[in-house]
């Protein structure tokens, strides 16, 4: 991961109105190599909405995000960032492995091989099952698959933690913080509390505001 | 070059994926073939009268079949999240959807164009104006692709989108069926049809060209 020391994602004076209802102004916050930023809030705070404005999904009312110093738009952003949300973005007439390798021909190729990331979230002997026939759980495991197979440094995780078990969760957490301590970062929304407690965790608490 | 990589993996996942879902795929060409069929039987064994409506019959048809198999383009990798994922891809957007177009056109506006001579006879057409009708067949079946995929992407993100797409690419689609079934009809009475070619031609370049991109602005909106 080269020049990861200099990468940073930073949002400035970011502000969301949905119907006519103020979600968050004046939102700012940098993030670095190495940090994970949570963020927190009851249902319909917002949270998602930052995320998807974070993925430039969304145009924020006002404001800016700036990666490594410049607008997203005219940055490597979509090359450094990954993004798993409520839909799993995978297709379930085809198999895991057909699934893996779309995934990777739409990014660059990143840490892990395809046999090795399926290892990675236990879903090994599992590639030539069509992705209907797999549990909410697996499906959710094989979207974070797609995490290790391409190169990324941001991940951004919409509840990722959703319809894992326990097992599921810890794994996840074990590769975010893998991913972390080798110099990414990482955004995400969790009912989940964060077991793990040497990450460096940032936390945003999203308050809607009438 | 891996943008080239990226075209060719969209166009082969969703040939497999139409491979995968044939029943639903046959769909466009059943309903294609079945239009052509019935009208036959409708307007009753008048050989004269069929043979001079042949064009436009089998036009009319093929493009409410075209129109028939526009939704699907996008809606499901709106609905699963796969769109999402093609936004956030390091590649050009148009590039991709461009693939999408194409591979839509490998599954619905192919078999058309294999079946439409079957059905040519069946009404028959005169001879002279089979040619024709094929080459107005493959100029102006990716043509509809095109141009529906800019509709489709306007209004995927629609609850209910069905009616306005048809209100918003059916005016769009009406120079191609003037042009195409004109032409086939020319060649029946044996005049020259270069002009109608020369003209579906010159759509169909310009609709490859300025097509992808407006079609890409208007998923990322749909998306938002």
């Amino acid at each position: 991961m080269e020049n990861s020391q200099h990468a940073s994602l930073q949002a400035s004076e970011l502000s969301c109105f949905r119907d006519e209802r103020l979600l968050f102004s004046d939102l700012s916050f940098t993030l670095y190599p190495g940090e994970v930023l949570l963020l927190e809030g009851a249902n319909g705070s917002g949270k998602t909405s930052l995320l998807r404005i974070l993925c430039g999904f969304r145009e924020a009312d006002a404001g800016e995000i700036y990666w490594c110093g410049s607008k997203i738009a005219e940055s490597s952003y979509y090359n450094d960032m990954a993004y798993v949300g409520h839909a799993d973005g995978t297709k379930k007439e085809l198999t895991v492995l057909e699934n893996l390798k779309f995934a990777m021909a739409l990014g660059s190729a990143g840490k892990y091989d395809i046999e090795q990331a399926l290892d990675k979230v236990q879903l090994a002997g599992f590639d030539d099952n069509p992705v209907h026939t797999l549990s909410a759980g697996q499906k959710r495991r094989l979207s974070l698959a797609r995490l290790l197979i391409t190169h990324n440094l941001l991940w951004i995780l919409d509840e990722p933690f959703t319809s894992l078990d326990r097992q599921g969760i810890k794994l996840i957490e074990s590769l975010m913080a893998e991913h972390i301590a080798q110099g990414g970062m990482a955004v995400l929304t969790s009912h989940h509390d964060l077991s793990m407690a040497d990450l460096n965790l940032k936390r945003i608490h999203l308050q809607a505001c009438q | 070059m891996p943008i080239i990589q990226a075209f060719w993996a969209i166009i082969r996942r969703d040939l497999l994926l139409a491979f995968r879902r044939r029943a639903e795929m046959a769909n466009p060409l059943f309903f294609f073939v079945l239009v052509v069929a019935l009208f036959p039987l409708a307007v009753g064994a008048q050989p004269n009268l069929l043979r001079a409506m042949a064009p436009g019959v089998i036009w009319v048809s093929a493009l409410l079949a075209a129109l028939l198999s526009l939704d699907g383009l996008f809606r499901s990798d709106f609905e699963d999240g796969s769109l999402e994922q093609m936004l956030l891809s390091p590649h050009a957007l148009s590039i991709l959807v461009l693939g999408k177009i194409i591979a839509h056109w490998l599954v619905t506006g192919l078999p058309l164009l294999l079946v439409a001579p079957l059905l040519a006879v069946f009404l028959g057409l005169p001879e002279q104006a089979m040619g024709t009708l094929w080459l107005t067949l493959i100029l102006a079946t990716p043509l509809l692709s095109l141009i529906g995929a800019i509709g489709v992407a306007l209004t995927v993100g629609l609850r209910r989108g069905g009616m306005l797409l048809s209100l918003l690419v059916l005016p769009l689609y009406v120079p191609v069926l003037i042009f195409a079934s004109g032409a086939v009809d020319r060649a029946a009475s044996g005049l020259p049809v270069n002009a109608q070619l020369n003209i579906l031609l010159a759509m169909l370049l310009s609709a490859l060209v300025l097509v992808p991109l407006p079609t890409a602005a208007a998923l990322k909106m749909s998306v938002n």
